[in-house]
């Protein structure tokens, strides 16, 4: 196989994974406000993101990396077009992390407070963001030879909205079943719940999102040619329907793990959609950065496959053992513990 | 000021905020991971209350270290990106390594250190700090190897329209990028030792929680004195490196005009640039430049009147910084060798002037790296990478001032916050001191693995 089509699949499966993770703590982290009632609940559900959250943002920087690395002209030209939308997710991650680690730090009520609003905004708008973006990625950015034609107010068309307010159901879903599965008590039973309502506007928006998908992109045509193909996104509306079939049982880990799936083949269905694409131009075919003119030397291809070859398992591998180490529901006494820091 | 002027000031205000909390956690990780260690082995108290107030100046540090990281590397593509589609086949690597092989490792582990205090062995626990202080410094390797690169391109070949990598291993293994790496290392050490010393210097002024400040002070002025002397060391060694492969750069950093076989050092130098000479030199040492740089007195060093004007770093920032760095880089041996000396002799308590001293050192090797990396950076003007590609070329093209504009004062006003709130915390959990361990239950408070 072309070491550009590894890479292509590779970069896929980073952000399908990075959705996948930071989905739940983006989730989790915009509900929380609303969800959690009192200041014990709030630390229950800082328990469950707490741990792991860092970890789960690395997973973008890796897929940033990896698109640096691995297709730089479509890093530099990505990155320098959608500068000031960048910049919005750039500060809303800066104040996620920063709100996650200070609020904790000073015990005052409006200390508090005021990092619970950028726990909101910082997960909030880097959902919606990331769905703006990846809308427009799919329809493709209006550019040529000359460059780039589009203002942020290009990327808030009707298509990249709805994207926006995809990503944003299926990172609160997520983040209502990480909360079903992680908390106990009342907060874990509200947050069920909240999902199994969640559910239904999910599931409309994405039927528009796939119909929406016909018109307004041309990631279909892909699936046209090669039926076969079309297993990714069958999987992904099954997914889907499972996490309500799980949550009718009230087995909400297997719920979790559909969502887990769905937001996965999602992702995949879009990647799939745009070979040869990275980023198609809406303008002329011609200008669209694919992943043969914009990739890295093979020679750099090589290295960096077997770079990722090594240390992504043993990256799984320790992510995973970690999750198990904090497997447990979390219980308002475990929230009240002190961890030596917080 | 255009979108060029812009997007370098920008990336000199993110990267030396970036750089304020990095190197202290280089040389925190370090010793907090000591200091847990020394708990598990001992089963002595004292060092779990020091991990525990060590570690949570070392988080709030670390918080603020991470965040900003992520500009860096976003703002690759979005200022710089003629540069990046340029040099991304050989620059990207080892930023995706580092994410990879490094940062993964870090974030992953930190969690596991904060919130696994009752989930894992005391052992294992130990072992999740050092995983994170590792990570740390190899997250700096990669990250140096990567600007090495630009100081010193090596293993590439220009075809294509770019610079292509055609060998990994003489990008690996630039001798640049290692000098760059342990100078780096070893000045986040000294940071973290002046760090340590000054917050407990404060504690002992004060004879609070006595024991458990003098025997950090004694810690830190051992890692202190080591770490200093290393410093210097391979400072040597760095400058001796840039006189070979970056002519410019080293001129600069002497202010040195003229060609010269048997370079003189002169202590007092007044640049002057307009006139392309220096209005004063005195205090000369004949050939001990020349020495400095090649090892031998009689070796000729190139002036900057050798190359053309718009090949020269501004000469005046560059040689300021060096001489200031270097100055403090001698100041700091003497320093953390008094305050060894006097900490051995449990003196440190009767020397109330060495503990004011050593608390209003604390900003100062803060400023020896900030000044070191503006000789790294404005000496190697008007080259991003050495001799291969422009500053000015590589801007990106799609971004216009506005755009810069925005972003610069966004970043300036967030970033800005963040520095309030970082001092904050850190100031008031330094003078709050350790927490007492008494609530905690005897069973977590024993001796074992």
């Amino acid at each position: 196989m072309e070491f550009q089509i590894i890479w292509f699949i590779l970069w896929g499966v980073l952000w399908a994974v990075y959705f996948m993770l930071d989905g739940f703590d983006f989730g989790a982290g915009t509900l929380y406000n609303f969800i959690a009632r009192n200041e014990t609940e709030k630390r229950m559900v800082m328990k469950t993101v707490g741990p792991v959250w860092s970890g789960n943002e690395v997973w973008l920087l890796t897929a940033g990396g990896a698109t640096f690395a691995a297709f730089p002209t479509t890093y530099a030209l990505m990155f320098s077009y959608l500068y000031t939308a960048l910049l919005l997710v750039l500060f809303s991650l800066i104040l996620r992390g920063v709100s996650l680690e200070f609020r904790g730090k000073v015990e005052s009520s409006a200390w508090r407070k005021g990092w619970d609003l950028g726990i909101f905004l910082g997960s909030f708008l880097p959902s919606l963001l990331f769905g703006v973006a990846f809308g427009n990625i799919f329809q493709g950015l209006p550019m040529d030879e000359n460059g780039y034609h589009g203002t942020l107010f290009t990327l808030l068309n009707p298509y990249g909205l709805l994207t926006g307010v995809l990503f944003v159901l299926l990172f609160l879903q997520h983040g209502s079943l990480w909360l079903a599965v992680k908390t106990g008590d009342s907060l874990g039973e509200r947050s069920a719940s909240l999902s199994n309502r969640l559910w239904y506007a999910l599931l409309i928006v994405a039927v528009l999102f796939l119909a929406a998908t016909a018109f307004a992109t041309k990631l279909y045509a892909n699936y046209l040619q090669n039926l076969i193909l079309c297993i990714v996104p069958a999987i992904a509306v099954i997914s889907l329907l499972a996490i309500k079939f799980f949550a009718l049982k009230a087995d909400y880990l297997k719920a979790f793990y559909s969502s887990c799936l769905t937001i996965v083949m999602v992702t995949f269905t879009g990647v799939i959609g745009l070979y040869p694409n990275l980023i198609p131009s809406s303008m002329s075919p011609e200008h669209s950065l694919t992943i043969f003119n914009s990739s890295s030397s093979i020679y750099t291809l090589k290295i960096m496959t077997v770079v990722a070859l090594i240390f992504v398992p043993i990256v799984i591998a320790y992510q995973i053992w970690t999750y198990r180490v904090f497997r447990h529901k979390t219980t308002p006494v475990d929230a009240e513990e002190e961890s030596g820091f917080y | 000021m255009d979108a060029l002027a812009l997007s370098r000031l920008q990336f000199a205000v993110t990267s030396m905020f970036h750089f304020i909390f990095v190197p202290l956690t280089l040389g925190l990780s370090i010793l907090t991971a000591y200091m847990e260690t020394r708990y598990v082995r001992t089963g002595d108290e004292i060092y779990l209350m020091m991990t525990k107030f060590w570690g949570k100046l070392f988080l709030i540090n670390f918080a603020l270290g991470v965040v900003t990281g992520i500009t860096m590397e976003f703002q690759f593509g979005m200022n710089w990106s003629e540069y990046s589609k340029y040099v991304g086949d050989i620059f990207g690597a080892p930023l995706a390594i580092e994410a990879t092989v490094a940062f993964f490792l870090e974030s992953t582990f930190i969690g596991l250190w904060v919130f696994g205090w009752k989930k894992i062995s005391k052992g294992a626990h130990a072992l999740s700090i050092w995983l994170v202080a590792i990570a740390t410094n190899l997250s700096a390797l990669w990250i140096l190897l990567a600007n090495g690169w630009m100081q010193h391109p090596v293993g590439y070949a220009l075809k294509n329209n770019r610079a292509e990598m055609v060998d990994f291993a003489a990008v690996v293994g630039n001798a640049y990028g290692w000098l760059k790496f342990f100078h780096t290392l070893f000045s986040g050490y000294v940071i973290a030792a002046f760090f340590m010393m000054g917050i407990a210097a404060y504690h002992i002024m004060k004879k609070s929680n006595l024991d458990f400040f003098k025997r950090s002070f004694r810690i830190a002025a051992t890692f202190g004195l080591v770490s200093s002397l290393l410093v210097v060391v391979v400072g040597d060694f760095h400058a001796k490196g840039v006189a070979s492969t970056q002519p410019t750069k080293f001129a600069a950093m002497e202010s040195l005009w003229e060609t010269k076989t048997e370079a003189p050092l002169n202590l007092v130098v007044v640049p002057d640039p307009e006139n392309e000479r220096n209005s004063v030199e005195a205090v000369k040492i004949q050939g001990m430049l020349s020495f400095l740089a090649f090892g031998d007195g009689q070796a000729k060093i190139r002036g900057l009147k050798e190359f053309p004007r718009e090949d020269r770093p501004p000469v005046l920032p560059t040689f300021l910084s060096f001489r200031l760095m270097a100055g403090l880089g001698v100041l700091f041996v003497l320093l953390s060798l008094t305050a060894y000396i006097t900490a051995k002799r449990d003196k440190l308590e009767t020397s109330p002037a060495l503990l004011r001293i050593m608390l209003y050192a604390l900003p100062l090797p803060y400023l020896a790296g900030q000044l070191g990396w503006i000789v790294a950076e404005v000496g190697r003007q008007p080259w991003i990478v050495y001799g291969v590609l422009k500053t000015s070329d590589a801007v990106s093209k799609a971004v216009n001032d506005t755009q810069v504009w925005a972003s610069l004062i966004g970043f300036t006003l967030l970033y800005g916050l963040l520095a309030v709130v970082d001092v904050y915390l850190l100031t008031r959990s330094a003078k709050k001191g350790p927490d007492d361990l008494s609530g905690i239950p005897k069973a977590a408070r024993t001796k074992g693995v």
